[in-house]
């Protein structure tokens, strides 16, 4: 049963965590009414920075007030998080060891009805480069309260990407988190997933209970970290089963996928399959049309799972 | 156009003979400095660094409230070099008030430095932002002026930017957004030097007229002959008294400047942007400053 919009989870930690901690500002682009964080602003209206639909000073004022000690949030759509204000994220931020956290909203198909323009299926894959930066996508509520707060806490940039939709809910209140560290949903030896964000991880999970039903036992990893990856958990599960399937609202090339082959390449632990986007630009309709269409679902990880445990089993 | 385009008053406090002297001695010493230490590398920004370098002398020798053995003072005045390649000049100023030992510039650039080309606040002692992508300065500069006020520290933010680097649309976002929130603590100052790497500005995007552009955007706009440090401070006076009485818009001070100013070999010069010379050409330019 979903609960609260994902977004009202955002704003809400915001203020709970900006009363005690001074160095908490919120910055907008002109999407505060998107991102929700109108509750931020009617708490404490001196800590939010509307900057209106400038990106680039967005990152640029908020590298400013980080060199004061600050810790900023700032919020635009993933697509312009990443891509029309990356040099300013990669120098002004990160280059400049400021602990700037930089909130890409509408992940992937979650765009929906605001189509190809503003659809980033290529994102993680831009802030895969910045060296030293923490890339989260919490797939449920809880997780974000989590990781929300530990960016807070960070002394360093990080990138979130943010599903403002209400999901059901993944986790059970007081669950620990951190940066770096994905979670292990269930146990199977006869493949492993690894799927990240609040669609694909329950997806995941209905594909493992559907395989299940046909005698096939998968493990689900929950990645909720892009970068660093959870090297350590996602190993030991890949050469348990021999074999892995990602799972990413987001293109293969350059995300959760090519994080995962990257790993695997290196250490020749498991076959791989990625599950997500291929060579394609977004396009606008329901995000259920869109998930569908791009086969971001659990019956495109059943169909993959399947092949690839033959492949395991070949001679 | 009541409320926009007010011009500053025309003079602050004139300078007294003597410190005129002191701030044209001053300005010679980080010239010196700056030659030398990109002469004893052989390469480097030397233009841009030169036409700077009396608005230097003016902020780091009598404007500025520092402490250079504390850099990160809770009460300084920041400074945001956006033109970040002038970094030579600025390190200079920075070892002559002995935020580090003047053998340091003898470092510039060389593997393992703690003065980078381009300014870098994790460096390199009192410098507070670290820039270098051209454009970006002026936007951090409204930042920390933002958090400083919301902290409650009356402290003024400069930035430098270059006529060039005002290419750069982030320049204007930044303007408008500066005037939007009242950051009237924060003075920018524009070096226009009228040259860019592969040109005049005016041949290659023609900027002018700044003063009406900045005044169009709400700021309180002056402009002077940079290489002269009377009218430099004066117009420093100004825009500090704009900020104490609290008139809610951010200063723009535009400098007339020489790219190269000061080294007969390099001054004016069109190619003096990034340009290549000997420890000897150096040695010669810095005995003709006497």
């Amino acid at each position: 049963m979903a609960g609260k919009e994902m977004r009202t989870v955002y704003a809400e930690t915001l203020v709970r965590l900006a009363a005690d901690d001074p160095r908490i500002v919120v910055l907008e682009a002109d999407l505060m009414r998107a991102t929700g964080t109108g509750l931020f602003k009617d708490a404490y209206p001196e800590r939010m920075i509307n900057v209106g639909v400038a990106e680039a000073n967005l990152l640029g004022v908020a590298a400013g007030l980080a060199a004061e000690g600050k810790h900023p949030f700032a919020a635009t759509f993933g697509c312009f998080a990443s891509r029309r204000a990356f040099d300013q994220f990669f120098i002004s931020c990160a280059y400049a060891k400021l602990p700037v956290t930089l909130v890409g909203t509408d992940p992937g198909v979650s765009a929906a009805y605001n189509g190809g323009t503003h659809m980033p299926f290529e994102d993680i894959g831009i802030m895969r480069t910045v060296p030293a930066l923490d890339i989260v996508e919490p797939s449920d509520a809880v997780s974000l309260e989590a990781f929300v707060m530990a960016l807070a806490a960070s002394p360093r940039a990080g990138y979130m990407r943010l599903h403002r939709k209400a999901v059901d809910p993944i986790y059970a209140k007081g669950e620990s988190f951190a940066l770096g560290k994905g979670k292990l949903l269930r146990e199977g030896e006869d493949l492993l997933i690894v799927a990240l964000g609040a669609i694909m991880v329950p997806a995941a999970l209905e594909a493992a209970a559907r395989l299940a039903a046909e005698g096939i036992n998968a493990a689900v990893i929950d990645a909720l970290c892009a970068k660093p990856l959870d090297a350590e958990l996602i190993l030991s599960w890949a050469k348990k089963t021999g074999a892995v399937l990602t799972a990413e609202n987001h293109q293969i090339a350059g995300g959760l996928g090519s994080a995962v082959a990257e790993l695997l390449a290196e250490t020749g632990a498991a076959l791989l399959t990625r599950v997500g986007v291929v060579e394609a630009f977004g396009e606008v309709g329901t995000q259920d049309y869109l998930a569908a269409h791009f086969g971001l679902n659990a019956e495109t990880i059943v169909e993959r799972a399947k092949a690839l445990v033959r492949r395991r089993k070949q001679p | 156009m009541k409320g926009l385009g007010d011009a500053m008053p025309a003079a602050g406090r004139a300078l007294d003979a003597d410190e005129r002297v002191r701030l044209e001695n001053a300005a010679r010493e980080i010239r010196k400095r700056t030659i030398d230490a990109i002469g004893y590398l052989g390469v480097g920004h030397i233009g841009g660094s030169l036409s700077i370098v009396e608005l230097l002398s003016v902020l780091y020798f009598k404007q500025m409230r520092i402490d250079p053995s504390n850099p990160r003072m809770d009460s300084r005045d920041r400074l945001v070099l956006s033109k970040g390649h002038a970094g030579p000049a600025l390190y200079s100023t920075l070892a002559l008030k002995g935020y580090f030992p003047l053998e340091w510039l003898h470092t510039l650039n060389k593997g393992g430095t703690n003065l980078p080309s381009h300014c870098d606040r994790n460096k390199t002692p009192g410098i507070d932002m670290t820039t270098g992508s051209l454009g970006q300065g002026l936007s951090a500069a409204c930042g920390i002026a933002l958090a400083n006020r919301i902290d409650g520290r009356n402290v003024i933010t400069y930035a430098i930017i270059g006529d060039g680097e005002s290419d750069e649309g982030q320049v204007w976002e930044a303007a408008m957004f500066a005037r939007h929130h009242r950051l009237d603590h924060l003075i920018a100052c524009t070096d226009c030097n009228k040259m860019q790497i592969d040109g005049m500005t005016s041949a290659i995007l023609d900027v002018e007229a700044l003063q009406d552009k900045w005044a169009a955007f709400g700021w309180l706009v002056s402009r002077v002959d940079g290489h002269d440090v009377g009218a430099v401070s004066a117009a420093v006076d100004a825009a500090r008294a704009s900020a104490e009485e609290g008139t809610g818009k951010p200063s723009m001070i535009i400098l007339d400047t020489i790219k190269g100013k000061g080294a007969a070999f390099c001054e004016g010069l069109i190619t003096n942007h990034n340009m290549t010379f000997d420890y000897d050409t150096a040695k010669k330019a810095i005995a003709e400053l006497g």
